[in-house]
């Protein structure tokens, strides 16, 4: 069932954390809110399960107003961060809640609801934890079971807000894997709330980015790794390495630092975005950039060298990170404390008052000169 | 450097003193009086002993005592459950004197409260004249004793109940609601269940102050030999008697009943708050 967000508006006491924010939600797919805390992606959420009302706006499932519907209505599914099992309850018990909540016309048999639950526990793994109470699982169970709980009555929408939080990294990379196999089996729509890009990132089929109230930008993972549309996504999807300085004479300048921007006349203040991937690591400054760093650290975990530097001559308001490979790193073994240049292969200008930004590709302007000559 | 040894493996230091203090405390504020207690009644036989407890007019004040402590404590829970409730859900003005008033049976002194009580409900009192008009008579009846009874003891069962209410995650509730229940449904299968031991255990501390109350109780109850004396009131016509002997067999017998619930309570509610914390 398709979801779709009309115009919602949402005030808690002077404060507005929703701003006239319309999205949609295609049917079958697995969609992220991403967001930093406070981004309001959690009350939308929660606006579309109906366990808060918007001041103003419609939400629709399937093209039915669903807006003055109370939750129980709305049959949805809803995990929560923290897992709200019954503590009173066995596991069985749990899952069999909302089975046992239906009217009496739509409820299944004694029998019917013990075979469901029980086929419920095989879809979560966990059939042997049945009489268990949920103070004697752990997260990851706890987790599983409330997923079990909430697909019980087979809703056409599956909502999690932060469904792995309070998880530790490698329960939760498992988990995380797990429902997007459930996903793909079951194909329920489901939107999920989560402050973690990469989480955003792996799982979803569709990101939904938000900052203060406002959708930043809706698009694929990849479409969204490759095209950021405003700086704030940018910020927040991964580390971004920055240059700031003034544009002269087709160069960004910044005391000792300089990139030139081939095809940009316009003298303006300008940023300058790089990722950790799109940047090497030099010896001696190249032809078209002089950006000298310090190296300040230099972490060996995980598929490629990561080094922190800092500005040498000229100011940045974070720490630069550049990603080398590890059989890179054995070649020029660079240490810390030693000076490096920085040369980009691939940047993202931001100039003056523009939302977005523009791409440069040196790789491609400098085969592009070279066949000119 | 101070080695430490195996026997002081405690952070904190001080444990051998404060228990020792607290102990001393205990034996002298309860478990001396109790024995004190055990050897005035030893002065009897068994024979003197089953006597003075099985006196017709002793029986008789038991079964008054029992049913109009129960029947109080059973409106506590009702009713203490309810102002719990509106204590820890709604927000109102006035909330706070509300609160307040809550303890007000405790910080009153009992005869104070026995004397208000007798003069409201007296046949010219207050409440008084219109219960009569439907006839019902309170004052110097039982009824009386359950109505001074359950004014003693309601904070027992409000803050008993209220930390756990205040506990309750709301996430639990929208859980259930989203699950499709009624809200009935969710006040039965939800939250009744977390709050089930905390009321037992008010309503059973309410049992317990109103079988030993005395003060309010004497004012209102009008003191009928068979229909309107509780125990307390016998164990201080035997005083009066200068029949310490039996006052104190009466008292023990009071004694022994209110321990036994206390204990069962308790065991009940630590095997209950076991599954609940999964140990």
């Amino acid at each position: 069932m398709s979801i779709t967000i009309d115009q919602i508006n949402k005030h808690f006491g002077g404060f507005q954390a929703l701003k006239n924010v319309s999205l949609d939600i295609p049917e079958g797919q697995l969609t992220a809110l991403l967001g930093p805390s406070g981004s309001g992606k959690t009350t939308l959420l929660r606006i579309i399960a109906g366990l808060e009302s918007s001041d103003s706006g419609r939400v629709l499932f399937g093209g039915d107003d669903v807006s003055q519907l109370h939750v129980r209505d709305r049959n949805i599914g809803f995990v929560f961060q923290h897992y709200a099992l019954f503590r009173h309850l066995t596991v069985a018990e749990n899952i069999a809640f909302g089975l046992e909540s239906l009217p009496k016309k739509q409820r299944p048999s004694k029998q019917e609801i013990r075979q469901r639950v029980a086929k419920l526990l095989e879809m979560i793994q966990l059939p042997e934890l049945a009489k268990r109470y949920p103070a004697q699982l752990s997260g990851g169970q706890k987790q599983r079971v409330a997923l079990a709980r909430a697909l019980a009555t087979q809703p056409r929408i599956l909502l999690l807000d932060e469904p792995f939080g309070a998880l530790d990294a490698k329960v939760r990379k498992d988990l995380r894997r797990w429902l997007r196999a459930l996903h793909d089996e079951y194909h329920f729509t489901s939107i999920f709330v989560t402050h973690d890009q990469e989480e955003a990132l792996e799982l979803s089929d569709q990101v939904v980015v938000m900052s203060q109230g406002q959708v930043e930008q809706v698009n694929s993972p990849t479409g969204l790794y490759a095209r950021p549309e405003s700086r704030f996504v940018f910020d927040f999807l991964g580390h971004v390495n920055v240059l700031s300085g003034l544009v002269k004479g087709q160069k960004l300048v910044q005391g000792d630092a300089w990139v030139s921007l081939p095809g940009i006349r316009q003298d303006q203040e300008a940023q300058l975005y790089l990722r950790p991937h799109e940047v090497q690591l030099s010896r001696s400054p190249a032809a078209k950039a002089r950006l000298p760093l310090r190296i300040e650290a230099i972490s060996l975990i995980g598929s490629e060298v990561r080094i922190e530097l800092a500005p040498e001559g000229w100011q940045s308001d974070e720490i630069w990170e550049i990603g080398m490979s590890h059989a890179e790193f054995a070649r020029q073994n660079p240490t810390r404390g030693e000076l490096w240049y920085a040369v980009p292969d691939v940047g993202h200008l931001f100039v003056a008052d523009s939302v977005q930004p523009r791409t440069i590709d040196w790789q491609y302007t400098e085969a592009a000169n070279a066949s000119n000559m | 450097m101070r080695r430490l040894g195996r026997r002081n493996k405690r952070v904190l230091p001080g444990f051998g003193l404060s228990l020792g203090i607290s102990l001393f405390f205990v034996s002298l504020v309860l478990l001396l009086p109790m024995t004190g207690l055990v050897v005035e009644t030893s002065g009897m036989t068994w024979d003197q002993f089953w006597f003075t407890i099985t006196d017709p007019r002793v029986v008789e004040s038991y079964k008054v005592t029992l049913w109009t402590a129960l029947a109080a404590s059973l409106f506590n829970g009702l009713f203490g459950l309810l102002l719990a409730w509106v204590l820890v859900r709604y927000e109102f003005p006035g909330k706070r004197i509300v609160d307040a008033v809550v303890d007000l049976p405790f910080a009153l002194p009992t005869a104070v409260a026995g004397i208000t009580l007798a003069t409201l409900f007296s046949q010219n009192g207050w409440y008084g004249q219109w219960l009569a008009k439907i006839g019902v008579e309170v004052a110097f009846t039982p009824l009386g004793i359950v109505v001074a009874m359950a004014f003693t003891s309601i904070p027992f069962v409000v803050r008993t109940v209220q930390p756990v209410l205040e506990e309750l995650s709301p996430a639990d509730e929208e859980a259930a609601v989203s699950l499709g229940a009624s809200d009935g449904r969710v006040f039965r299968k939800v939250i009744f269940p977390s709050l089930w031991p905390a009321l037992v255990t008010g309503i059973a501390l309410s049992f317990t102050r109103s079988l030993g109350e005395f003060g309010a109780i004497i004012f209102i109850a009008g003191n009928t030999p068979y229909v309107s004396e509780v125990t307390s009131l016998m164990i201080f016509i035997r005083l009066q008697e200068y029949d310490y002997a039996a006052a104190s067999a009466i008292a023990s017998l009071v004694l022994l009943a209110s321990l036994i619930l206390l204990f069962s309570i308790n065991l009940w509610q630590g095997r209950y708050l076991r599954r609940l914390e999964g140990r």
